[in-house]
């Protein structure tokens, strides 16, 4: 049924949809303008979806058009999705008042990045809001199919041949996630003729239906997030692509489909026999987490170290399907987890932009000519070291807060094992910052082509701090983002 | 073996075909086309689920039939953002492959 | 086996046979070719489902719009004959693909065997509704795509929009603005301008039909668009009409006017009936004409663009 205040949540979809529409009729500078105009709109809809959640204690929900389900769709605020509205709401403008220099529009004209940048920036704040808000698993698809459309394009925005060969590749990815998951999503409507969430999550039985479609549709969403081993398209799309786009890619947009993958697993299937599924992506993840960051280690730039230091941390975040689903220690798992998609979110981001400001100086992201570096650019080395503490989850940081939650649920499930890739994925991201920081802190001395801009790695640092920061979230916060969460049994905490 | 049984088989079929297409075809337009036929095939599953949802003077459900619409569109936007990609590729590098060892060029910096 | 089970049979080991030609043929250029072919089998087996609205956009964008899509690109691409591809794939990779592909089609085929005796349907919901806030409609497939799912039909149309975006981005940086390129490079002969000439003028027809009857009878806002678009193609090859430069104010407010006109109408809904996308009750009919209209004229110039791709010109 809707809530008083239900409106908010479709405001938060069109409000980015609004920009889009106005920016490609209008052209020009007011792409820009309208984004950034918009962007404290939809910062104050999140916030205020939050604090409604919060205050009733209830998930909200609104009934589009007035129709229920399973004919009509619904839209539905629990405090998962709307913590991940805030970090969004936080993250994409950031992003948008970092990269105003590169995108900027020429006076009096057009250009082809700007345009594709500032629309394609609002369509993916559009499709993550729905992505979180979506009850119904076709507009969940159209969600993913939004974000898709957005993400692609920002990859091959400088259009380098390895740029357009990357964006293809995620492309072709992303693509076979979605149809995989529409597969699913037809199976699901052919047994139970619904596709809210909610009903099917109260009517689901363990019928060789069922796990055909959640087999379908996890192999779609795993594919979309680059969980090992269907993670290849991501390190080049996310290295190539512009800083400030990056950020997005790597912060948010991979964890949309992480996301959809969760409320498949513990939103429609609560009541099932869960346990093996959820160790098989535990050890898929755990993979990820070594094997990611193994590959880290390796690289000569910087973007890409950074990219595959994403597909490893990726891996960390699937190990809450294992830990979460356990009967004992579940809401240890699903606060470590939660914690993880957030301290990623917000200091893989920073990195990034980091990583912009810094080729942007220097001319060239080769770590081996970081020589000295650290003095040239003190904020931005700052901001870098501060980004990789929170990925080696070292305290205190919000990595460290959820490396912290995970380990506690290992005990409490009895489920060792996975503190393997937890203290062995840090140890090895402890390696790959030290990669980056040890030339850069020692002699030499490098050419700055331009001064850094002071604006740009103030954003990043702001970003950090809030990945740092995360490690005081009161208890509250974890009751905050459990409102909503259907216990196995079909009971709702 | 009714229509929509056969539709259902012939849909499995077409998701299977495709699906090894698009894995073993290195060529981005034959994977397009794959990934064409996988997205049909997923269509026809709709398409029988639909039919088997006949009920109350109507000859099929009409939720699935409107799923299978607006899926054609947004399979149709993407061929197109496929083929442009793959032509500009094959325009400014002379290359249409998605290896990614095709593109990394040692000792170079990029950005 | 009656007549029709054995054309039934036949076509489906037809449309399974061409889809065979399209992923094993050598040549590219054969390959789409057969998936044309393939577009339009298709279209035959959805008549077979009782689905004439999705037989009719298969036909015109699978089949039709597709398949133009398609065929440009395989020529442009074979134009390009020097373009490297890369290593054809390993015995593993094949043997790989194979045993997944069999397992998928195998588990969905037994899925789609055992599908529940008693089928769920939201037909019964659907039909009781129409005379509610479906309004009237006699065709519950528009109902469902304009009223209860009016939300995905929006977005899907804003997907559409992105994608344009999507392709104008993939070109130069000194052609943005420009018109794309020409679908057709040489001149057109006689017969094609004559086929335009008749055609397209009855084809804008057939498409304005299909989306005014889309309310009660099949059709709408997405096949009738499609038709137009299509017979918009047509002219281009024929060089009748030309892509229009992309910087044209137009052509962006024809291409966003759908989306628009539709979130505005869900707007005011809030007001009109007490929720967004609601519809007032006796106004519901002409409202989603209202909305369909700005739709066909959004489709109708999408997908062409679509087709054309980016702007030319300029340095390469």
């Amino acid at each position: 049924m809707t809530a008083p205040g239900g409106e908010l949540l479709v405001f938060a979809v069109l409000t980015p949809v609004l920009g889009i529409l106005l920016s490609f009729a209008r052209g020009g500078r007011a792409a820009e303008a309208i984004t950034l105009a918009l962007a404290p709109v939809g910062l104050v809809l999140a916030g205020f979806v939050a604090w409604l959640v919060a205050w009733s204690g209830a998930p909200l929900v609104y009934e589009i058009g007035g129709l229920a389900p399973p004919l009509g769709i619904a839209l539905r605020a629990d405090g998962a999705s709307a913590t991940m509205m805030v970090v969004t709401a936080l993250i994409v403008p950031a992003a948008a008042f970092y990269a105003r220099e590169k995108f900027a529009t020429p006076q009096g004209g057009e250009s082809r990045s700007a345009l594709t940048f500032w629309i394609m920036l609002q369509a993916i704040w559009a499709a993550l809001n729905l992505v979180f808000l979506g009850s119904d698993l076709f507009n969940l698809y159209v969600a993913l199919e939004l974000l898709t459309f957005a993400a692609v394009p920002l990859v091959c925005i400088d259009g380098r041949p390895e740029t357009l060969a990357a964006a293809l590749r995620y492309l072709l990815f992303a693509l076979f996630g979605s149809i995989s998951y529409l597969l699913g999503v037809a199976l699901l409507y052919g047994g139970y003729g619904t596709l809210d969430i909610v009903l099917l999550g109260q009517k689901i039985e363990g019928t060789p239906l069922v796990w055909t479609a959640a087999a379908l549709m996890t192999a779609g969403l795993l594919a979309k997030t680059a969980l090992f081993p269907l993670h290849i398209w991501l390190p080049p799309a996310h290295a190539n692509a512009p800083a400030a786009a990056s950020a997005v890619l790597s912060g948010l947009v991979v964890k949309g489909s992480f996301f959809l993958a969760l409320r498949l697993w513990f939103y429609v299937l609560p009541g099932l026999p869960i346990a093996a599924p959820a160790a098989l992506l535990g050890a898929l993840g755990g993979c990820a987490a070594l094997f990611g960051s193994i590959l880290a280690l390796r690289q000569a730039r910087l973007k890409l170290l950074v990219a595959y230091s994403t597909v490893a941390q990726i891996g960390y975040l699937f190990l809450m399907f294992p830990l979460a689903a356990a009967p004992a220690g579940g809401a240890l798992g699903w606060s470590g987890g939660f914690m993880q998609v957030l301290a990623h979110a917000f200091a893989k981001a920073a990195m990034f932009l980091s990583a912009g400001v810094l080729a942007e100086a220097l001319g060239h992201d080769r770590i081996a000519q970081f020589g000295g570096a650290a003095r040239a650019l003190p904020l931005t080395f700052l901001t870098l070291g501060l980004g990789g503490l929170s990925l080696m989850g070292l305290p205190p940081s919000g990595g460290f807060e959820a490396k912290w939650f995970l380990l506690r649920a290992c005990a409490a499930s009895g489920q060792w094992i996975w503190a393997v890739p937890i203290l062995g994925g840090g140890l090895l991201a402890g390696g790959y910052v030290f990669r980056i920081l040890a030339p850069a802190l020692g002699d030499g001395e490098v050419k700055v082509k331009a001064s850094p801009r002071r604006s740009q790695e103030l954003v990043a640092l702001g970003l950090v701090v809030i990945a740092l920061a995360l490690a005081f979230a009161p208890e509250n916060f974890f009751e905050f983002i459990r409102i909503g969460r259907p216990l196995a049994g079909g009971g709702a905490s | 073996m009714t229509p929509s049984v056969l539709a259902g088989l012939v849909g499995a079929a077409l998701v299977g075909l495709g699906l090894y297409g698009l894995i073993s075809n290195p060529h981005p337009l034959r994977k397009l086309l794959a990934f064409n036929l996988v997205g049909s095939g997923v269509f026809l599953v709709f398409g029988i689920v639909a039919r088997r949802g006949a009920a109350a003077g109507f000859a099929f459900d009409p939720v699935p039939q409107a799923m299978v619409i607006t899926g054609i569109v947004v399979a149709f936007a993407a061929s197109a953002l496929a083929v442009a990609l793959i032509l500009r590729l094959a325009a400014a590098s002379g290359k249409v492959t998605l290896d990614p060892r095709a593109w990394t060029k040692p000792g170079e910096g990029g950005q | 086996m009656s007549v029709l089970a054995a054309l039934d049979l036949g076509l489906a080991l037809l449309v399974v046979g061409v889809a065979a030609w399209t992923v094993s043929a050598r040549n590219l250029f054969a390959a789409v070719v057969g998936y044309v072919a393939y577009g339009l089998l298709l279209a035959l087996v959805w008549v077979r489902l009782y689905a004439p609205d999705v037989a009719l956009t298969e036909a015109a964008v699978g089949g039709g719009v597709t398949g133009v899509l398609l065929v440009t690109a395989g020529k442009r691409l074979d134009a390009l004959a020097s373009a490297e591809i890369g290593a054809p794939p390993g015995r593993g990779l094949k043997i790989f693909a194979g045993a997944l592909a069999a397992l998928v089609a195998g588990a969905l085929a037994w899925v789609v065997l055992t599908l529940p005796s008693t089928p769920p349907s939201l037909a019964p919901a659907a039909a009781e509704a129409a005379s509610g806030p479906g309004a009237g409609l006699g065709n519950p497939i528009t109902a469902v795509l304009i009223s209860y799912r009016s939300f995905d039909t929006m977005l899907e149309k804003v997907v559409l929009i992105l994608a344009v975006l999507g392709v104008w981005s993939v070109g130069a940086d000194a052609a943005w603005g420009r018109a794309p390129a020409p679908l057709r490079k040489p001149e057109p002969d006689g017969a094609m301008i004559l086929l335009a000439q008749v055609l397209a003028p009855v084809g804008l027809l057939i498409g304005l039909h299909i989306f005014w009857v889309g309310a009660d009878a099949p059709g709408g806002a997405f096949q009738g668009g499609a038709l137009l678009a299509a017979m918009g193609m047509v002219a281009m090859m024929a060089r009748l009409m030309a892509p229009p430069r992309i910087d044209s104010r137009k052509l962006r407010l024809a291409l966003v006017a759908g989306p628009a006109v539709f979130l505005v109408v869900g707007v005011a809904g809030l007001m009109l009936a007490g929720h967004l996308f609601a519809y007032p009750q006796n106004f519901a009919k002409p409202l989603i004409l209202f909305i369909e209209a700005f739709m066909v004229v959004s489709i109708a110039v999408a997908l062409p663009m679509l087709v054309s791709g980016p702007p030319d010109g300029g340095a390469k």
